[in-house]
Parts: structure tokens; sequence; C-alpha cells
């Protein structure tokens, strides 16, 4: 290396890329201002017809010569006129209506047409108000179409929920859903209606505390996807509806114990939902639900401020007031769903319901096949999150 | 009595309900007579009815019920809210002093076979701790301490007391859903007929509601039948608050609950809407009350179900929102008839139209 090779940095106030050589490249000299006319754009395009061979032909000209490109300024250079355009006008009518097409094609099919008006005659039934709810406010339509479809993919993604037995469950008539109570919010609630539904096409109509209906949006929501409260007098009247009744009897004790006790079945209330099923003679199905103790491993509390808000407890997990809104996000357990054998009601004589001796002695049997169901379940998963 | 037909007493002619049904109950062929008492003359036509002006917190009354012969009372005029008569005070006096008095008339009179006394399900409350469906034996989870619903818990627990003293008379209590009709002024119907209707922020009650039709006619049902017993009276079905404020094609406007009370006396005191706090309960947790009985034992058959007299009662009023509504519709005309449509579709697009 004798001398040092000079390379120019920029291009001495000439166009091109600073190659070092003196000519500019060909598309900087079509860039460049006083250049020849480029090609025409398209938005020439209304130009007659006669313009268009020299622009094809152009290309390769430049190409084979391109040194020979003179210069002179200014002399072929037409009046650049820019027109300015919204983003809206400069796309033709047709290609909005084609694009329409094509995404309305994409999301609801061949038979888009009608199906967009399926769509919006449903979304004018919401907005006229042109439901019909049941006397409980359930709303089978927004239940359906909004919580089923918003839920489903939860149960099967992130859960995986696995349902068992569920021909145990009647496809007619009334039948009481008996379950365990667990995992710090009432996931398991959620997940155990979109199973039923999934797998008998029946809803499960849960009932609730009175928390529930305190409580703004949720006591909505609760009430449009067919809760009601946990009383004798409602259970009562859904079971002689023939609706499938879900109740959770640990209830706050349940879905608010600690961590080391999971998969220990609290006390079962006071056997309300035993005397509710005595009286209108329905089956009794218990439910065992494993893997919602998971969910949000509770590991404290806060008693004094949940006395303060008027809640049962204010929990404390690994991530939750740690992670702020993060630690809201469930821990993807695996779940298992098993509905144990019906037990029949209607074999007991009229006065069961008030012989308290026979309501303790049946809702410690729920409670046992419950608990019993759960110890197996537990030996058969092979970890908490496969 | 005989051939001469019933005498009947309505109190509280004067306002329009207790007017309409007067005239109506003098229509009916098993009725012969019908006297009107009101502290006030009534504002329109009574027809047949002959007028009384009376005060039933007077005993007055108790004379004209035995000079007149009346063997039928109907008790209308427990008012919902003070409105011309006054203030609370003058609202309670008249309600509760007004009832017992009438009750002690009514006691005093021998030929009395028959009280009708129009009730509100306002007695059962609203709470979160409700039941869906009050049947006519549950009593309210919370006592009413103030208002409508305390005096009409009190006016009801007289006139039990009356039917102990007086086994001989047929006592009809008639709890009555919300009352609801094109021309019916009460504190549910000026709060639908604001312009922009405050909600509870989160809560969307369950409403339901008797159609004034019904209301008359049920009342008269009661006057003329031998039924004794406590009935809820009610259209059939439910509505969503926000269900029917959408039917009304009404803008809403959701508040807290707290503020909805301070929005409330503003509009009291504006004389726009009558806010109590049994109708704050009633917006954040609705109520619902069973009808079995009024079918079975009283045998009525309103004519409205809640959804149709909500339907009559919004028929005068001119929409003040609904403009998402005018846009999908006009979208919807460009597109084919839904009905037309196979029936051969994706269940994860279609799923839950065939709603009952």
């Amino acid at each position: 290396m004798g001398d040092a090779e000079i390379i120019p940095i920029g291009t001495r106030g000439r166009p091109g890329r600073g190659t070092g050589s003196s000519q500019p490249s060909s598309a900087a000299r079509n860039l460049a201002a006083g250049s020849k006319p480029a090609a025409p754009t398209a938005a020439k395009k209304a130009a007659p017809a006669k313009k268009a061979p020299p622009k094809k032909a152009a290309p390769p000209k430049k190409a084979a010569e391109p040194a020979a490109v003179d210069l002179p300024p200014d002399v072929q250079r037409a009046p650049t006129t820019t027109r300015d355009r919204g983003p809206m006008s400069g796309i033709p009518a047709a290609d909005w209506l084609s694009a329409i097409n094509h995404g309305a094609r994409e999301v609801f099919g061949d038979q888009w047409e009608p199906q967009l008006a399926q769509f919006l005659a449903f979304l004018r039934r919401r907005v006229t108000g042109d439901f019909a709810v049941d006397e409980y406010g359930f709303d089978r339509e927004i239940t359906e179409r909004f919580l089923m479809a918003t839920l489903r993919p939860i149960a099967e993604k992130w859960f995986r929920v696995e349902v068992r037995g569920a021909e145990n469950i009647p496809a007619e008539g009334g039948a009481l859903v008996v379950s365990n109570h667990s995992g710090t919010v009432p996931v398991d609630g959620l997940m155990t209606l979109v199973s039923i539904h999934d797998h008998t096409g029946r809803f499960l109509r849960p009932l609730g505390a009175d928390l529930v209906f305190k409580m703004p949006f949720v006591s909505t929501m609760a009430r449009k996807s067919g809760a009601t409260l946990a009383c004798n007098e409602d259970a009562e009247r859904m079971l002689r509806g023939g609706e499938l009744v879900g109740v959770w009897p640990e209830g706050f004790k349940g879905i608010g114990k600690p961590y080391a006790e999971r998969y220990k079945l609290q006390r079962f209330g006071r056997g309300g939902f035993v005397s509710a099923a005595l009286r209108t003679g329905v089956p009794i199905i218990p439910l065992s639900v494993v893997g919602a103790e998971e969910i949000f491993p509770l590991v404290g509390n806060v008693p004094s401020l949940a006395r303060l808000l008027g809640l049962p407890y204010i929990p404390i997990t690994p991530f939750f007031p740690l992670l702020g809104p993060l630690g809201l996000v469930p821990l993807p357990s695996k779940w298992l769903l098993e509905f144990g054998e019906p037990i029949r009601t209607d074999e007991f004589d009229a006065g069961a319901a008030d012989d308290p001796m026979l309501v303790f002695n049946v809702t410690d049997q729920v409670r046992e096949t419950i608990q019993q169901t759960l110890y197996s379940l537990l030996m058969k998963r092979h970890s908490v999150f496969r | 009595m005989g051939s001469a037909g019933r005498v009947v007493l309505v109190t509280g002619v004067s306002r329009d309900l207790g007017r309409r049904f007067a005239r109506a109950a003098a229509a009916d062929p098993a009725v012969g007579r019908v006297i009107g008492v009101d502290a006030v003359p009534p504002h329109g036509d009574i027809g047949d009815v002959s007028f009384v002006r009376a005060d039933i917190r007077n005993p007055v009354i108790a004379k004209v019920i035995v000079k007149e012969d009346v063997d039928t009372v109907v008790h209308m005029s427990v008012i919902a809210t003070p409105g011309s008569a006054g203030g609370r005070n003058t609202m309670k006096e008249l309600n509760v002093i007004g009832t017992m008095q009438l009750l002690a008339a009514c006691q005093k009179a021998p030929g009395l076979e028959r009280l009708v006394v129009k009730s509100t399900t306002t007695v059962y409350g609203a709470s979160s701790r409700d039941p869906a469906m009050f049947t006519e034996d549950m009593e309210p989870r919370r006592a009413a301490r103030a208002g409508y619903a305390k005096d009409v818990a009190e006016v009801e627990s007289y006139v039990r007391g009356f039917a102990r003293r007086r086994p001989d008379v047929a006592v009809t209590l008639l709890r009555a859903a919300n009352v609801i009709g094109p021309h019916v002024t009460s504190p549910l119907t000026s709060y639908f007929r604001l312009p922009v209707i405050p909600t509870v922020l989160g809560h969307d009650p369950r409403l339901q509601f008797l159609h004034e039709r019904d209301l008359i006619d049920v009342l008269r049902h009661a006057a003329v039948n031998d039924i004794a017993g406590t009935f809820n009276v009610a259209g059939d079905g439910i509505l969503m608050l926000s269900q029917a404020v959408r039917r009304l094609q009404r803008p809403t406007v959701s508040l807290p609950p707290f503020a909805v009370g301070g929005v409330g006396s503003a509009l009291r005191s504006a004389r726009l809407a009558d806010f109590s706090p049994e109708q704050i309960d009633l917006l954040t947790y609705g109520r619902g009350v069973d009808t079995t009985r009024m079918r079975t034992g009283l045998g009525f058959e309103p004519a409205f179900t809640t959804a149709e007299a909500f339907a009559d009662f919004g028929l005068p009023l001119t929409p003040t929102g609904g403009r998402a509504e005018k846009v999908l519709a006009r979208m919807a005309r460009s597109l084919p008839e839904p009905s037309r449509v196979p029936s051969t579709l994706p269940h994860s697009v279609l799923g839950g139209v065939d709603h009952g």
C-alpha cells in the first residue's frame, strides 16, 4: 500500500452516495433536482396513452449508458405539482369495497353478507333492548356470545381443563351441582360454568354470596350470566324450574383459605343446599375441582383492611401486591374437573328436609365424596402445571 | 248487597288513578253506587261517582260509611310522594293516620263486607340480599326505616290488625308493582321521562311494571269478587333497567352510588323528578315479585306484560338518543334480511340467536 487513496466522505455537493466515483449513480441522478424528468408516476395515470411507451423504454436505455447522460439544467423539466389529498380520497371506492369485501370474507366466511346482517341484527337487538331475560336476569344471548366466548380460551388454553364424568349431569330437569371452592378469586365457578356448557349444552346457574350482588359490575355480570343469591328461596325456585344449579357450600372459607390448607374441604355451610335438594327431589352431583388451588396461592391476609372495606379477606399471594396488576394473572395450573355419581334425593320421604340429622348425613356424604375424589385426582395429576 | 248492587267507597279520588278507578267501578254492573272521598276535589270528570269532600284523617269518614250504607271500601290514598300534598310530614300523616282513621271507621261499620287496600311491592324493599322473586309470605330483608316504604309497611300492619279484629270482612291487600302508563305520574315515571337518565354505576336492576289499566282492573276485580288475602300484582316478565332505557332510546349517565343521591335531591328541588331513598335502592338492586298467587288465588290475569306496559308508557315519549341504532339500521338496510339466511352457519358466529 503506497499512497493512501483518499476516499472522500460525502459527495461534495453532488448528488450521489459518496462512492468516490465522480459520477453519481443513476438512481441519484434521477432523484436530483434538474435531472431529466423521471418516468411519470402513477399520479399522472390520467395522461393519454401515448406517454406510456417512453415510460417503458426509459429504464433500459439509462442502464445501458449511465455515464453519457448530460444534464441540461431545468430544460425538460415539467412543472411539478403536488395535489394534497386526504388519506381517504386517494383510494378509489372500488378498492375500499373490495377490501371490505375481502375482510368480511375473512371474518365471516363466504356467506359474509347474510352473516354480517345477522351480526348487525344482534347488535341492533342489544342497542334497542329487544332481548329477553328470565326472572333472575339471565341473559342467554350475552352469556353465550360474550361470556362463554371469553372464558372458553382461558379454560382450554390456559388451565387446560379436563372434564371427567360429564355424563353424570342429567340432560334435562333440575339438578344440584355441589363443588369445592378454592383459588382466592372464584375462577373455579367460571370454569365450571363454561365446562358444563361445552360438555352438556346446559347452563349452570350459580348461587352466589350476597357480596356478589353488592359489588358494582360484578353484580350486573352475575345476574346476566344466570347467577342468583344463595338463599333457600332462590335455590328451590330454580330447582323447581328444572335448572341446573351450582353451589359452592364452603363459601369464603373455601376460596379464602391459605395455600397450606389446599384441598382440605372446609365446613359445608349449614347444609342448606341439601335441604333445598331434598325439598325439590333433585339429584345432587358432587364436583371435585383440582387445579384451582394453585392459581393464586394465598400466603397472607390483611384482616384489618378487609374489615375496613367490608370484604371477607384481602389476599396476599407471592405475586399479588408485589407485581401489581401482573400479580393478578392466575398461574397456569392444570385443572381436572370430576363430576361424581349423582346422589338421589327423591327416595327420601316428604318430611326429610325438616330432619336435621338426615340433612347433616347427606351433607357429610357429599363432602366425603368430594374429598375422596380430590385425593384420587391429586394422585393422578403429574404435577401442578402439567 | 242485593239487587241494588254494591256500594263502593273509594278514597283518594282526587288523584288520577283513584278517579279513573272510581269511574271504572261505577261502570261495573255489579256495583250500584260509587262514593269518592278525598280532601280535595278531583281534577277531572268523575262521571257517575258521587264525591264527598271529607278528610280520611277525620272521624267524619265513619259517618259517611254508615250513612251511605257502604259495603265495600277501596283504599287508594296511600301516596308515594309528598307532591302537592306538602312535605314529608303531611305525606306520612295522610298515609298512616289516614289509614288508621279509615280502618277505625270501618271497624265501627256493621254493614261492611269487603276492604280492598292498594299497597305496593315497595314493602319488600330492595337490597343485595333479596331473593330473586318475592312471594307474598316473604318479609323485607331489612325493615324500612323511613319514607314511603315505611309508611306502606305500617299501613299493611294496620290492615292486618283490622283483618284480625273483623274476621267477617274480606280484606284484600294488593301489592302492585310499579304502576306505569302514559298517564301515570310517579317517581319512577318521572325518572324515565328525564331526557338523560342517571343510573347507578355498575348495577343493572331488574324491574317489574304493572300497566295502569291492569291496576284499575285488578282493583275492580278485587272489589266485586269475594277473595281475601295478600297478592302481588305485576305484569309478566322482567325488564333490566339498561334494557328499558334502551327501549326508550334515551341516553344514560352512570353515576357512583353516592352521587346518585345528590343528583336525585337536585332533581327533586328542580321538580324534574322525585328521587327517594327507596327508589335509589330499587335502581341499584332491583326487585322481582312472584305472581303465582295472583293467578291461582285471585284469578286475575294482567292484560299487559312488563315489557308491553313499558312499551305503552314509552309510546308518547320522544327519543332523545338512539343514534347508534340509526347507524346500525342504515347499515342493515344495505344487507339482506337476516331471516332469509340459511341455517347452515357456523355456531361460533351465530351462537345464541335463537334465545327464548
